[in-house]
């Protein structure tokens, strides 16, 4: 028989809680698609999450989870890999959870270079909420705390996590479904902070106010505005207006946090 | 797990949990064949089971995990 992805998930949680045609049920997929091709053992895997409707993903699955509070998962997660360095730590967090409420504990995970994993789930929106704007929303898209149209630019946070210090930095979305597992696959063997940015849809919160209205429509325009970064730097493609760049987009090595504590606990010791 | 509704063909079975479908399109519009549809209560129902390619692609993108692709060897 064939890999069954509801394998890894909590089969009395199914069917989720997600509106019809919601991506993040997509992500989970891909998610559980790396996690079957790291073949951890479920007891060396962590998953830790904030709060929004992304962040319900961690309770769907079955292993050791944390579905924490609203911008802090990555202190949660800081902690659980400081106790125990040999633990696989993911964490999912959506775009408001993330550069939001939750920014400045990313930039600084990025900067300290801690060995973890973290899966952006980004639909452009506070999906929970009922679909207020977050600094991921895109110029001039609809909200409803931007009923003419979004003022503000929005981050990329991939080229945010690359200047803050992350080591792995890599997008791709619920229309690339492949590269989205193979991103996961290597943040996670990266032995540093990896940030995996998956661009998703909320047809409810995001789409039905910005003119894509179905799941099929917020998946067409996924595939029409990512770019292969490949492609670009080949010179096979380029950037146009309202597109982003998808694939692996950033590496670097550098120390890890806490192979670097354990040294100074060494040295301390040794005195 | 629920019972599933299993279609075959010589390429490949599509296992469908209605239990689980959403009824929201996307495998629909991304099978490159015409194999799937949405039934008069909005549930993905298998049309064309015969035309399947067994490509995958309705596995992939469902969000809900309702079809499975079972390749038959
Ligand atoms: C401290 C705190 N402030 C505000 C909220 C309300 N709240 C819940 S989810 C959310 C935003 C969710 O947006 P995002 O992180 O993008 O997740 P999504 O629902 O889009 O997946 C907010 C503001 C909260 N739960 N806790
Ligand atoms: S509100 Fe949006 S993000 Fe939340 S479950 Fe519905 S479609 Fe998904
Ligand atoms: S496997 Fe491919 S051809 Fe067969 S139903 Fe699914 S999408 Fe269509
Ligand atoms: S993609 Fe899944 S949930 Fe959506 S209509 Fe098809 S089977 Fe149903
Ligand atoms: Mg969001």
């Amino acid at each position: 028989m064939p890999f069954n992805v509801t394998s890894y998930f909590r089969q009395e949680m199914l069917p989720h809680i997600w509106c019809p045609g919601c991506g993040n049920g997509i992500v989970l997929r891909d998610f559980a698609v790396a996690l079957e091709k790291l073949n951890y053992s479920r007891q060396e895997v962590v998953i830790v999450s904030g709060i929004g409707c992304s962040s319900r993903a961690a309770g769907y699955l079955d292993f050791d989870t944390v579905h924490t509070t609203h911008g802090r998962a990555l202190p949660f997660a800081t902690g659980i890999k400081f106790a125990n360095p040999g633990l696989k730590v993911f964490v999912i967090m959506g775009d408001g959870d993330a550069s939001s409420i939750g920014g400045n504990h990313l930039i600084h995970a990025c900067r300290r270079n801690i060995d973890l994993t973290a899966i952006i789930f980004n639909n452009h929106i506070y999906g929970m909420t009922g679909g207020q704007f977050s600094p991921m929303t895109p110029r001039d898209k609809k909200a409803t705390t931007a009923p003419y149209g979004m003022i503000e630019q929005s981050f990329d946070l991939c080229r945010l996590a690359e200047a803050a210090g992350a080591t792995y930095v890599g997008r791709a979305t619920t229309y690339h479904n492949q590269l989205l597992t193979r991103l996961i696959v290597e943040g996670a063997n990266n032995r540093g902070f990896s940030l995996i940015e998956a661009v998703t849809h909320c047809p409810t919160s995001y789409g039905r106010r910005n003119k894509m209205a179905t799941p099929t429509d917020m998946v067409r325009w996924q595939k029409e505005s990512a770019v292969l970064i490949d492609r670009i730097k080949e010179g096979r493609a380029s950037l146009q207006e309202g597109q982003f760049p998808v694939g692996l987009l950033h590496q670097h090595d550098a120390p890890e946090f806490t192979a670097e504590y354990l040294e100074v606990v060494k040295r301390a010791r040794e005195k | 797990m629920t019972p599933l509704q299993t279609e075959h063909n010589p390429k490949a079975s599509l296992d469908v949990n209605i239990k689980w479908c959403k009824g929201c399109n996307l495998c629909v519009t991304v099978c490159p064949k015409g194999v799937l549809s949405l039934d008069d209560l909005g549930k993905v129902s298998v049309d064309k089971p015969e035309e399947c390619i067994g490509c995958g692609l309705c596995e992939e993108t469902c969000p809900d995990y309702a079809i499975r692709v079972v390749k038959d060897a």
